[in-house]
């Protein structure tokens, strides 16, 4: 399927703001696709991490904000320390997250939790899902 | 050097075999420790986000709680406080406007600028007592058994705040070398676990750790150390249901690093709460002849 570029579709103040929030520059990227490779989540995400970036580069703001790429990462880091640009990845799929989350919506609802899996858990698994998906 | 020690939250609870054994190792070694007073939740997670200073305010809280108790190092044994920790540490070192906020922010506290030192414990044992002289005080060597050294993502990500920013995976392998057990070295040692994503997207964090156990079987060991308490989670206590959804061939023992060198100092099992491992794991350590509490 065609995808249209062009001045009127590319959304700058949504490559601005990825680049505000992150401190990183999407346009360093060029396509070597080293961060899904080192990627352990990789297999379950829509697009690959190099996809995200060259829609972000494009300002393809509803593309990038509807995938479930941003979702499914763990902070892992393993991109950002492979990347042979420098860019830290991590920070580009934070900077996606908090946007959409800032918009007021959870990605996890804690009050949807069974009560076992609540009780099973270690405190730290519940924090930092809640630090990482709830706004 | 006065050195305060960082539980966290999940060390009081979930993983007392994480803190119990570390406690009872140190006391062991003769290392004087003072648990950090006044200690609050690290956050777990260090935020990624420019704007997004409000979640460092935690981290740095206990930092400056141990510089006011006169502390010139803080010692943690999650790996994930490690990191929690060791990074807001280098952003109150390293970012001028950033440390000005929060120092502006937290008004009641004495201003911080990265005074303390963080240090994870394995860190600890290897440059602050040597793993030399830790092979002296080994009571009961772990002749034989043959561990997988995981070391997840925490402790060596990003590379700045990484116990080994050489990436050569020596640390654990040295450390059980003194223990008298034989590490193994696999090719996911250092794979993220899935980490908080078992709560959100359990089917893909399942699948990175069946890789990773299989990973570790292959590379032929028989048990498997880590410091953290949401990779034990992940790694030990989703063995069933792996084993069960033929995710995994085998099941192979979890233990917390400390928990060995427990058992290595002579402490008898008796401090290692392995009631709180997989039974899996302590038949495990009796069939090797290491002795476990007899309560368990």
């Amino acid at each position: 399927m065609p995808i249209e570029i062009s001045e009127k579709t590319v959304k700058r103040d949504f490559i601005e703001k990825i680049s505000k929030l992150s401190g990183q520059d999407v346009y360093k990227c060029y396509q070597c696709g080293t961060c899904g490779g080192a990627c352990p989540m990789s297999d379950h995400m829509d697009a690959v991490p190099r996809k995200i970036m060259r829609m972000a580069q494009f300002g393809m703001e509803e593309a990038v904000t509807g995938s479930k790429t941003f979702w499914t990462c763990a902070s892992c880091h393993s991109c950002s320390v492979n990347c042979p640009r420098g860019i830290d990845l991590a920070r580009v799929m934070e900077a996606i997250r908090l946007l959409t989350l800032r918009k007021n919506l959870n990605m996890v609802e804690v009050s949807g939790l069974p009560a076992e899996t609540v009780e099973e858990l270690p405190q730290i698994a519940l924090v930092s899902c809640f630090r990482k998906l709830t706004s | 050097m006065k050195i305060s020690y960082y539980p966290g939250c999940t060390l009081k609870t979930k993983a007392k075999n994480l803190e119990e054994a570390a406690v009872a190792s140190m006391a062991a070694l003769g290392i004087e420790f003072e648990e950090l007073s006044r200690w609050n939740c690290c956050g777990a997670v260090h935020s990624l986000a420019d704007d997004d200073l409000i979640h460092h305010v935690a981290p740095v809280r206990d930092l400056v709680r141990a510089m006011e108790q006169g502390s010139d190092t803080v010692v943690t044994l999650c790996s994930m406080c490690y990191n929690t920790l060791a990074r807001a540490n280098m952003l109150m070192r390293q970012d001028e406007t950033k440390r000005k906020t929060i120092n502006d922010f937290m008004s009641e506290e004495k201003d911080y600028h990265g005074e303390v030192e963080v240090l994870h414990f394995l860190t600890f044992l290897r440059d602050q007592v040597g793993f030399d002289a830790l092979r002296a005080k080994v009571k009961t060597p772990l002749n034989g058994l043959k561990v997988a050294t995981y070391y997840g993502c925490t402790l060596v990500r990003p590379r700045d705040v990484s116990i080994e920013p050489t990436g050569d995976r020596q640390l654990m392998k040295s450390f059980l070398e003194a223990l008298g057990a034989t590490p193994v070295d696999f090719p996911d040692a250092t794979l993220c676990c899935g980490s908080y994503q078992i709560l959100s997207n359990p089917e893909a964090a399942l699948d990175v750790v069946s890789g990773i156990l299989g990973s570790a079987v292959s590379a032929g060991a028989d048990a498997l150390i880590l410091s953290c308490p949401l990779c034990e989670y992940n790694l030990a206590k989703k063995q069933e249901h792996l084993l069960e959804s033929n995710k995994i061939a085998k099941k192979i023992p979890v233990f917390y690093f400390t928990q060995l060198l427990a058992v290595a100092l002579g402490l008898g099992g008796e401090a290692c709460r392995f009631d709180l491992n997989e039974k899996s794991a302590v038949e495990f350590l009796k069939a090797k002849n290491v002795p476990v509490a007899a309560s368990v």
